[in-house]
């Protein structure tokens, strides 16, 4: 990208970019420093949250339970941690988190990318009556659809169970919209090729069009990843053993119970167990996830 | 060469370069082909979109479906209901408690909103610019994001714990008074919408930051050659020109305030008293504390009614915004 010149002043009047070490060029570079200082100052305040809360889970009940104030425990211990997995059921927590997650995602990615496909590709009797009606339930928030979605679930026999999360947001419309959008650009020609070479209609979307769909997968794969590990509501209320909670849910039960005298450093210790997996993955594919959620908002 | 080819090599119908240098919209092939594929793929669409369409049946057109007829029964526990027409909508006209739900609703929304969006545009703008380090400052803003909703509701209800949270310790600590934060219906709101508002400027910030890289950098320079100020340039050139992302924004940031439920529900579950208790709250308090599902249902069909008239607003804005451009 090209430098703007800095103009210090609005009065300043115009003049192209003078060749490097003018006294402009010099207060340019002070003020982008002071810009960049402040930015690291705005970013420090953003992620203190998430320092705070790995700090506490290293911080002994003693201390934490004080007035006093610091920004490094005098005697960081692992101690909350072996406590919190010593007394509840993390692990367990952890594996049908990952089992929901892993599990919903792979077989929602299917179902969305099926669905963009045949909604981007074909014409077909319906279409634009099913994709209205898709789109509708975007706006209809979970908690209207909570009680009756319990119902069926409870009809089908599904509570308490992994599948009771799984099967009801397999279906992601903010999925289905990525996947059409996506898919609107692949060409025809692709396709019509495929067809022409005598490649039949499941074949066609295996060999010809999923292969081209490689970064789409990775933005569904990510925003499915995440909102499944996050997920709150929906499995607060269909999953009821202690055994059978998920992170989120399990880590809700935490704050309020009476088995620990300072609750605070268990409630971190999990805490931080529940994002670290997402901030390595959020790290690891930083473009794609950046891309994914913004995305879901030009939709 | 693409993949495509060589996957088309392999099932052995084709040389590669044929298949993947086909001109866009070849018409002789399409129109020799049409008819005959049309028979044979007619299962085809039906197929792919085929699970979707059965989820989509189950589990939300059917609950929908249970909501409304829902929202005109009286249940006094799950299942059993007698039908009272429109009752629950009557009641709705004369509940105090739903009046403060709405009122607390546009203050949370109205708080958030432009608050987020200030904030996340000003950081764009900076983060647009050449600036030593501005890949980790942008990731590092983006960070929150990640976090549920529960996380970021137990990590602000430790900090801002009135007796030993750091907030409060780092007040004391520079010689002033803790404030009561999440204790007090008087801060308890203003303490939730700082919270929402860290949680959503990293959303802000990146669809801000893509619609100004879309703004074609001559304009800025030409505008900076005919003398405007940095300032001028901002407000006469940027902002205009960011008109479209903005009302998408709006309208996206209004429907997420209006459906944050993780939050609130772990940092006050609605109050003290009911000074938190948002539209999306009361729903599910009617449903699950008092065991009102009817009118529960009732409630959120009128909040989807809220989500439904910015959704066509926000349609008609971003209709107009293309137009103007």
């Amino acid at each position: 990208m090209t430098a703007v010149p800095v103009r210090p002043a609005p009065t300043a009047p115009s003049a192209p970019t003078r060749p490097g070490g003018s006294p402009r060029e010099r207060r340019s570079s002070r003020r982008r420093w002071l810009l960049t200082a402040a930015l690291t100052a705005v970013a420090i305040a953003v992620v203190f949250p998430l320092y705070w809360m790995v700090v506490s889970a290293l911080t002994t009940g003693g201390q934490s339970q004080s007035s006093e104030f610091y920004l490094w425990p005098d005697a960081p211990t692992v101690g909350n941690f072996t406590e919190v997995f010593a007394t509840q059921p993390v692990w367990r927590w952890l594996g049908n988190s990952m089992l929901v997650a892993t599990v919903g995602t792979a077989l929602s990615v299917c179902v969305s990318l099926g669905a963009g496909y045949a909604l981007a590709k074909y014409r077909f009797r319906g279409r634009g009556l099913l994709y209205a009606l898709f789109l509708v339930t975007i706006m209809i928030p979970i908690q209207v659809t909570l009680v009756p979605a319990f119902l069926v679930v409870a009809r089908l026999g599904l509570v308490d169970s992994p599948w009771a999360v799984i099967l009801p947001t397999l279906f992601d419309v903010v999925g289905i919209f990525i996947a059409r959008q996506f898919m609107l650009g692949v060409p025809d020609a692709l396709i019509e090729a495929a067809r022409l070479d005598g490649a039949g209609e499941l074949r066609t979307f295996f060999r010809v069009v999923l292969p081209s769909c490689g970064p789409l997968v990775g933005v569904l794969v990510i925003l499915g990843f995440m909102n499944r590990w996050n997920d709150f509501l929906w499995p607060l209320v269909v999953l009821q053993g202690n055994e059978s909670l998920t992170v989120p849910v399990g880590l809700s039960t935490l704050t309020t119970n009476p088995a620990f005298s300072s609750p605070w450093g268990a409630v971190m210790a999990v805490a931080t167990v529940a994002v670290v997996p997402l901030l390595v993955v959020f790290l690891v594919f930083q473009r794609t996830f950046v891309q994914g959620i913004a995305s879901t908002g030009i939709k | 060469m693409s993949p495509h080819g060589e996957t088309l090599t392999a099932a052995g119908t084709a040389p590669a370069g044929t298949t993947t240098d086909a001109v866009p919209g070849d018409p002789a092939g399409t129109r020799t082909d049409g008819p005959a594929r049309r028979r044979r793929g007619r299962w085809a669409p039906y197929l792919f979109v085929g699970p979707a369409g059965l989820l989509f049946l189950a589990f939300s057109l059917v609950p929908i479906v249970i909501a409304v007829a829902l929202s005109f029964q009286d249940t006094a526990t799950l299942g059993e209901g007698s039908w009272v027409g429109a009752d629950n909508y009557r009641t709705m006209l004369s509940d105090p408690l739903l009046r403060t739900a709405l009122l607390n609703t546009v203050v949370f929304t109205v708080g958030t909103v432009p608050t987020a969006m200030a904030i996340g545009l000003a950081l764009a703008v900076a983060l647009n610019r050449p600036l030593p380090g501005r890949g980790v400052l942008r990731a590092l803003f983006f960070v929150p994001m990640v976090a549920a909703g529960v996380v970021v509701g137990v990590i602000m209800s430790w900090i801002f714990n009135p007796d030993y949270g750091v907030a409060n310790n780092a007040l004391r600590a520079l010689g002033l008074g803790g404030l009561p934060w999440l204790t007090s219906p008087r801060t308890a709101m203003v303490t939730l919408v700082l919270v929402v508002v860290w949680t959503r400027i990293g959303f802000c910030m990146v669809i801000y930051l893509g619609a100004l890289q879309s703004i074609p950098s001559e304009l800025r320079e030409a505008a900076a050659i005919d003398g405007a100020s940095r300032w001028q340039r901002f407000r006469r050139l940027t902002v205009p020109m960011l008109a479209p992302t903005t009302s998408i924004l709006l309208i996206l940031n209004v429907v997420f305030s209006l459906q944050a439920f993780d939050v609130i529900y772990v940092m006050t579950g609605g109050g003290p008293g009911f000074s938190t208790t948002v539209l999306i709250q009361y729903v599910f308090r009617s449903a699950f504390a008092d065991a009102r599902m009817g009118y529960a249902a009732a409630l959120g069909l009128l909040l989807v009614l809220i989500l439904l008239v910015f959704t066509l607003l926000r349609q008609r804005a971003t209709k107009k915004a293309e137009e103007l451009l």
